[in-house]
């Protein structure tokens, strides 16, 4: 099978998974207790009259399957509908809240990948050693905090007893609604600071400890020995021979990683009153605001397939023995691929 | 040129249920040009031996034990600090493993593969490097070497990736080659090819191989002394001649009896009885003395040294040698 054939078929897979998602999470919001209209407790303060116009006029009045049709056709004009509870289309509130998400998980995810991998190598290059030990346990005490709990500690420490960090906020309201200067950047990025290293520290936590596991499995290899029967440094030997290998499952574990750009985001957003994607996900929750409910779970489910898609790809490239097909002939073709 | 006097390897087993003495004691000698063999069953020591001269046994859970002397022009290479020890290993010692498949590293091209070593040891630029693997593919005979050097070594046959090996090994010239089983995963053919191979290499650039096999057929077309190995031992040495004209050990006459001769009417093949002990746990006195035909008391008692046959070069780990009339008082 070449490259593109295979391309295509992962792409078409995609497409379909993401649409059974958006199936699924339709028929589960709108089967789920509560309406719009009504809200999802017993707060029915909406006005008696409005109430039937409201439902007739956004056709929650027809049945699942008629509603299923005239979104799927909406959603095929790219039009991801309206939202009841902020009154303006979804696709607004989306591309408002979406780059401070993106900020977020962004600089979390590298600090994440950045400390993650420098302290699983490091610690490969010293195993069983006294620093190797240390770093094992803290790796393992930090990724066992549950991060909202971590979240109002930092929150405590930098925030209320030592005024290093701002409370919360994306910026200074007053000074930087907008960032147009240098000096709202700085405010943004020290805005930043306690969210994106909230998650980020969590998450470094485990992909250190994931990447010393797979340095460490490559250890045992053969073509290790045979790297240090040439004479080779250890230092070169795990640098060069156990890093390129042990990559390559980071790689996987990166494609796993990247939905984390979203959903991890929730808490912490929320904590940190951070108007991204995922607190705007859980007021539409609350507020049995389906198209935006049905909105963020079409978008939580393109970045997993993205990311696992962006992770075979990936390795397709950094892996030779997927990338350059074996030469045929009855011997190579015993070897696994 | 290789001395190796008393090595003794030993594994710490895990929960400390023991120590396995894997390899106990062994000494021989390797002199410049020859080709000496190491022959013995699975699990008696001699992949352990070979490891040891590079210090490459993992480490926990092996040591080699203070005492050990592995003396290579005139050093102890057990005594080497680390990057001296590097300064040796690839470049005046280099070695070749029994698994052609995981021994390469399969994010690497060979060329890459093979140049390192010239890199490390000769400081060749990367250019010079790739065409010293060129040449080195073209010593070891695969043919269309400039576009093979680009090859991974999943693209390449099992034969194919021993070669690759072997150019590896020898891109620096090394003085000693150490080959623990190198043909032992390969095709009849393909293995005859390699030590035809190895033969006219070693003739060609003059180096020492150290050939290790548990194939007694391999030792007597290839190399010019024998070291038989058993449960960590020496059991008996001798020039290849010699050893198959008139093996001394128990051991070694029940591994000649083992390989079926073709020159012979068919009988039933001969086996040595019983097993290889656990390391952790030889025998006392002599250690074969459970699986020997002649075993007697004494054998039990006392555990015999290696004892001169009186042939030069001929020396056999055996009561047998001090008193040959119990030869005949086969239980």
């Amino acid at each position: 099978m070449t490259g593109v054939v295979w391309l295509l078929r992962r792409f078409v897979a995609s497409v379909a998974i993401i649409f059974a998602v958006v199936t699924l999470v339709f028929i589960l919001i709108h089967v789920a207790p509560g309406d719009p209209c009504v809200g999802s407790e017993e707060g029915g303060t909406q006005d008696p009259v409005m109430c039937p116009l409201l439902t007739r006029q956004f056709g929650l009045d027809q049945p699942l399957h008629v509603r299923y049709g005239r979104y799927l056709l909406q959603l095929l004009h790219g039009n991801l509908g309206y939202s009841f509870s902020l009154h303006r289309p979804v696709s607004g509130a989306l591309a408002e809240t979406i780059p401070f998400t993106l900020q977020l998980a962004g600089v979390a995810l590298l600090i994440d990948f950045l400390l993650g991998l420098g302290l699983g190598i490091y610690q490969a290059l010293r195993v069983n050693r006294l620093p190797d030990v240390v770093l094992s346990n803290v790796t393992l005490f930090v990724y066992s905090l549950p991060t909202f709990w971590l979240a109002l500690v930092l929150l405590l420490l930098f925030a209320e007893k030592v005024k290093l960090f701002p409370l919360g906020g994306p910026s200074d309201p007053i000074l930087c609604p907008v960032i147009d200067s240098a000096y709202c950047l700085a405010d943004r990025i020290w805005h930043l600071v306690l969210p994106a290293f909230t998650l980020g520290l969590v998450g470094a936590a485990g992909t250190a400890r994931f990447q010393r596991a797979a340095m460490l499995e490559v250890a045992q290899q053969d073509f290790v020995r045979t790297a240090r029967a040439k004479g080779l440094s250890e230092r070169g030997v795990v640098l060069q021979h156990q890093l390129r290998n042990a990559l390559l499952s980071f790689i996987t574990r990166f494609g796993l990683t990247l939905p984390f750009l979203l959903t991890g985001a929730v808490l912490i957003e929320t904590i940190f009153a951070w108007p991204g994607m995922g607190r705007l996900a859980v007021n539409a929750i609350l507020t049995r605001d389906h198209a935006l409910v049905t909105a963020t779970a079409l978008i939580a489910s393109t970045l997993v397939v993205s990311g696992n898609l962006l992770a075979d790809i990936l390795i397709g490239i950094a892996d030779p023995r997927v990338r350059v097909p074996a030469d045929g002939g009855p011997e190579t073709s015993l070897v696994p691929a | 040129m290789l001395r190796v006097r008393d090595l003794k390897t030993y594994f710490v087993t895990e929960h400390g249920r023991g120590t396995a003495r894997a390899v106990d004691e062994v000494s021989f000698d390797l002199y410049p040009g020859e080709t000496l063999g190491i022959v013995g069953e699975s699990g008696c020591g001699k992949t352990v031996t070979s490891l040891s001269i590079l210090r490459l046994v993992p480490e926990p859970p092996g040591h080699i034990l203070p005492g050990s002397l592995i003396e290579f022009e005139g050093r102890n290479l057990l005594a080497l600090p680390a990057p001296e020890l590097r300064a040796v290993r690839g470049n005046q010692i280099a070695m070749i493993f029994q698994e052609p498949m995981t021994s390469l590293n399969p994010v690497f091209t060979v060329g890459d593969q093979i140049g390192e070593a010239a890199i490390i040891h000769q400081h060749l630029s990367r250019k010079a490097a790739r065409a010293r693997a060129i040449e080195m593919l073209k010593l070891v005979g695969i043919a269309d070497p400039e576009e093979r050097v680009d090859d991974y070594p999943h693209q390449l046959s099992g034969g194919m990736r021993q070669r690759v090996m072997i150019a590896m090994a020898l891109v620096c010239h090394p003085k000693v080659l150490i080959a623990d089983e190198p043909t032992t995963a390969l095709d009849v053919t393909i293995q005859a090819q390699i030590l035809e191979l190895l033969d006219r290499l070693q003739q060609e650039l003059g180096m020492a191989v150290l050939l290790i096999t548990h194939d007694l057929g391999l030792v007597a077309g290839h190399a010019d002394r024998v070291v038989v190995m058993y449960a960590g031992r020496v059991v008996e040495t001798a020039e290849t001649t010699e050893l198959f004209d008139r093996p001394t050990h128990p051991y070694t006459e029940g591994l000649l009896a083992a390989v079926p001769r073709i020159d012979a009417p068919l009988a039933r093949l001969h086996a040595i009885p019983g097993q290889v002990p656990a390391a952790t746990a030889w025998p006392a006195g002599c250690r074969f003395h459970p699986r020997c035909p002649y075993a007697w008391d004494k054998c039990i008692a006392q555990e015999p040294p290696l004892l001169e046959t009186g042939v030069t070069g001929h020396a056999a780990r055996c009561w047998l040698v001090t008193e040959p009339e119990r030869r005949q008082a086969k239980r």
